[in-house]
């Protein structure tokens, strides 16, 4: 695969550009050798977006610009597997045009969900994101920021959201907007505890073992609890984060999706 | 020679040769290693491998009162894995990739650190680790991660001998303690996850001159070849990556295989795939394999049936029997007649759903769970390649266990390219966005938590294949156990306690938190009268002994 070279950051910060596509499709099951065993919607959408700055320069918005490589067919001059194609777009290929690409985690698995479904992919009905946008979004309609901080600014009830274009998937950020609940990484439940002489805590799980708990309360103190002093405990499994799924219209999730894949923490 | 000179040469032999023969061990001491319980002479601390030691200082009314007598930081960041040995008042350890370290148990001072220099080519799948050590004579022996076998002086830590076992560049490696049987010293080879052909074999103590080598994936001229199909077999895995144990009066060892490959893509393997995930019974002077009873067949699972084989004789129905206790990391305990391999009985010991149960010979009731949906056990098993302990005064069985632990698992075709990974699937977790349950955490911070797995020490009663008790871990357990003769059961985990319970109850004594994984066994030994007992956590041996 050979892509040119432009800056992650340039297409991160033009709002036009970065997008995540609206349409909400089947997911794509995989076949063929060692590849993920589905392709989720999102990914594919996202990976799409990047895949029109980043790659189209040199391979063409088919993927057929290149000589012996050709996308849409599934036609790779060493890839074979999803690995394979990660590796290679993050080290590049020494004695060609095809240069090293720092991208995060997210952004591989949206390239290579879209490389792998390219041949299928429908871009009409396309609707972007904007960044812009879901940064007021995320300050305002959303109330996102009652909650959750960006780089340190603003308060820490919720998990800091600074780097979280770094380590969700589109598909994961889209499903968490509509199912809170549901796609709730374990680790970040909420806590509820009482101590023996009737003290009660409640917080954010940081850490749990057999005998202690870590959490950040509602005052926002870094707290170790022994299980044996405690007269209650309790793991809850619900989350005072809202869906989104009926708040807001299709644009706004992609502009509030759009924004939180831009973050990339403070490197 | 006149009658004082004759004296006195008589009492210097007097003097001297139980020195000798202390410092010599002979193939009979470790045919009763377990009657020294002041040394562990061997990886599982007996060719019966139970975990359990005679020594009695440290018991439920005391062990309170243990307290950390030293610390031996190990000069590598990656998995601790060794059992010590303890030898006439030297303990030998390994530490990553392949040294051997000699040290003084009472104070853990170093006297002498042996480097083997490991080639490049080394791939093992899951870390460039070592179990540990065998002696015979005054001779360690340890296998490599790039497959060599090395003979060790325990004098001064200068190299005998080193042969090559297998091919490291081909995907081999070897990460076991070798078995010292006799005059011979006998490994197997990692490498399930590389399409390699599994095998054991022996080696001449003396010279490294290899006396017999036993494939464990058939010939096609021999019996149990028409478990694959084609050449499917070449590259079919069953690897031996664990220590087996040895029973002299039957002259057998066991030895437990791994997964067949391609490790997840059973659709490439058409067939039983012998002698995957099977316990192997070979004759330790010919490598001739008198029986073999296979746990999982056609495993899509990655179920290595590794682990250290129990050899207990107990009464089953009423009338004694040479037995042999299998806690499977496919999620079943099983009973064996260790003289013939029949099957006497099989029961969960956690959530699994991959089977249905057992027949009346011990084959497995697959039960495929729908694509998409989750199997149980995970990965990495219901238990894995951690030692267990057997107490002949409890009679229980005591095993480290993945509890409520599933993973959806992937198939996906694989080519066969020498010395890449020959794994052939796409498994996820059934909690989006958690980690692959095949790299579960490594580090201090729980990110995955109860919703993916918790863990636990369980005592089963092998009559019954029941719970007697189980000790929750709020994360998974990785950790090798102990059982004294005073029923204290030592055991560590994922979360760097290192716990003792009460043997017969599973009640807490004691806990120290060490700050690291507990991913090995502790063992005991006694130096100076005074009773020890150590365990690797993080990076780091330690070792307690009673408050002063």
């Amino acid at each position: 695969m050979k892509m040119r070279c432009l800056s992650l950051h340039k297409l991160l910060l033009c709002a036009f550009v970065c997008s995540v596509l609206l349409s909400r499709g089947t997911n794509v099951r995989a076949q063929g050798q060692d590849r993920a065993p589905e392709y989720f919607q999102s990914d594919i959408q996202y990976g799409a977006q990047i895949f029109a700055t980043q790659c189209t320069p040199c391979h063409g918005t088919s993927g057929d610009q290149i000589p012996g490589v050709n996308f849409r067919a599934g036609q790779f001059k060493r890839v074979v597997t999803d690995n394979d194609l990660r590796a290679t777009i993050t080290t590049g290929v020494p004695g060609t045009a095809m240069q090293p690409f720092a991208f995060g985690a997210s952004e591989l698995t949206g390239i290579v969900s879209y490389l792998r479904n390219m041949s299928s992919f429908d871009a009409r009905g396309l609707m972007v994101g904007n960044v812009a946008n879901g940064q007021a979004l995320f300050a305002g309609a959303g109330n996102c920021a009652s909650c959750h901080a960006v780089n340190g600014k603003g308060p820490r009830l919720a998990p800091d959201l600074g780097d979280i274009g770094t380590l969700r998937t589109a598909e994961f950020l889209h499903r968490t907007l509509l199912d809170p609940a549901g796609s709730m990484l374990p680790a970040n439940r909420s806590v509820h505890a009482v101590t023996k002489d009737g003290k009660v805590i409640n917080g954010r799980r940081l850490n749990e073992d057999t005998y202690t708990v870590q959490l950040i309360d509602e005052q926002e103190h870094l707290i170790s609890l022994t299980k044996a002093d405690l007269r209650e405990f309790a793991v809850l499994k619900t989350t005072p984060m809202p869906s989104y799924k009926d708040k807001f219209s299709a644009q706004e999730l992609a502009d509030l999706e759009a924004y939180l894949l831009s973050l990339k923490g403070v490197k | 020679m006149n009658h004082s000179r004759r004296t006195f040469f008589l009492l210097l032999l007097a003097l001297l040769v139980p020195f000798v023969l202390r410092a010599q061990v002979t193939p009979e001491r470790l045919l009763h290693a377990s009657d020294e319980p002041q040394n562990w002479l061997t990886y599982s601390g007996s060719y019966a491998s139970q975990r359990y030691s005679l020594l009695k200082q440290v018991d439920p009314s005391n062990v309170k009162n243990l307290e950390l007598k030293w610390v031996f930081q190990a000069q590598s960041l990656q998995k601790f894995e060794t059992t010590p040995l303890v030898v006439d008042g030297v303990m030998y350890i390994t530490q990553s990739p392949n040294d051997v370290v000699a040290l003084d148990p009472k104070t853990g001072r170093v006297f002498w650190i042996y480097h083997f220099a490991t080639s490049p080519a080394a791939r093992p799948c899951c870390g460039i680790v070592n179990r540990g050590l065998a002696i015979l004579g005054d001779t360690l022996f340890m296998a490599t991660v790039d497959a060599h076998l090395v003979a060790i002086d325990a004098k001064d830590g200068h190299a005998l001998w080193a042969v090559k076992v297998a091919d490291a560049a081909a995907g081999y490696a070897m990460t076991m303690a070798p078995l010292v049987v006799k005059d011979k010293v006998i490994v197997g080879v990692a490498g399930g996850e590389f399409g390699v052909r599994g095998f054991i074999a022996a080696f001449e103590a003396g010279t490294g001159k290899q006396a017999w080598h036993t494939d464990t994936i058939p010939d096609p001229d021999q019996p149990g070849h028409d478990s694959w199909r084609g050449a499917d077999w070449e590259h079919g895995g069953a690897p031996v990556w664990m220590t087996g144990s040895y029973d002299p009066e039957l002259n057998l060892t066991y030895w437990g295989t791994g997964n067949p490959g391609p490790d997840f893509n059973a659709a490439q393997r058409i067939g039983d795939n012998l002698y995957s995930d099977s316990v192997l019974a070979l004759d330790p002077d010919t490598g001739k394999m008198k029986w073999y009873f296979q746990f999982s067949p056609h495993d899509p699972y990655d179920y290595d049936s590794v682990q250290v084989p129990v050899l207990a004789n107990a009464d089953w129905n009423g009338s004694p029997r040479k037995l042999m206790f299998w806690g499977n990391r496919n999620g079943f305990f099983y009973v064996l007649d260790r003289g013939t391999g029949k099957f006497l009985a099989g029961k969960p010991f956690a959530k699994v759903n991959w089977a249905s149960g057992l027949d009346a010979n011990g084959r497995p009731i697959a039960t495929p769970q729908p694509p998409g949906e989750p199997t149980y056990p995970g990965i990495q098993g219901a238990t894995n390649w951690y030692s267990p302990s057997y107490s002949p005064r409890t009679g229980l069985f005591y095993l480290s266990t993945w509890e409520d632990y599933g993973t959806i698992f992937a198939g996906v075709n694989v080519d066969y390219k020498e010395g890449t990974r020959f794994a052939g699937g796409a498994n996820t977790s059934p909690i989006p966005g958690a980690d692959n349950p095949g790299g579960i955490r490594q580090g201090p911070v729980n990110t995955y938590t109860e919703a993916l797995a918790t863990g636990g020490v369980v005592a089963l009663d092998p009559q019954t294949g029941q719970r007697k008790w189980k000790f929750a871990m709020h994360d998974v357990n990785t950790s090798g156990i102990l059982t004294t003769a005073t029923d204290l059961l030592f055991v560590g985990g994922r979360e760097g306690y290192f716990q003792a319970l009460d043997a017969r109850t599973g009640a807490l004594l004691w806990k120290e938190n060490l700050g690291g994984d507990i991913i090995a066994g502790p063992i005991s030994f006694q130096v100076d009268g005074k009773q020890y007992i150590t365990i690797t956590a993080g990076n780091s041996l330690f070792a307690f002994g009673l408050r002063e």
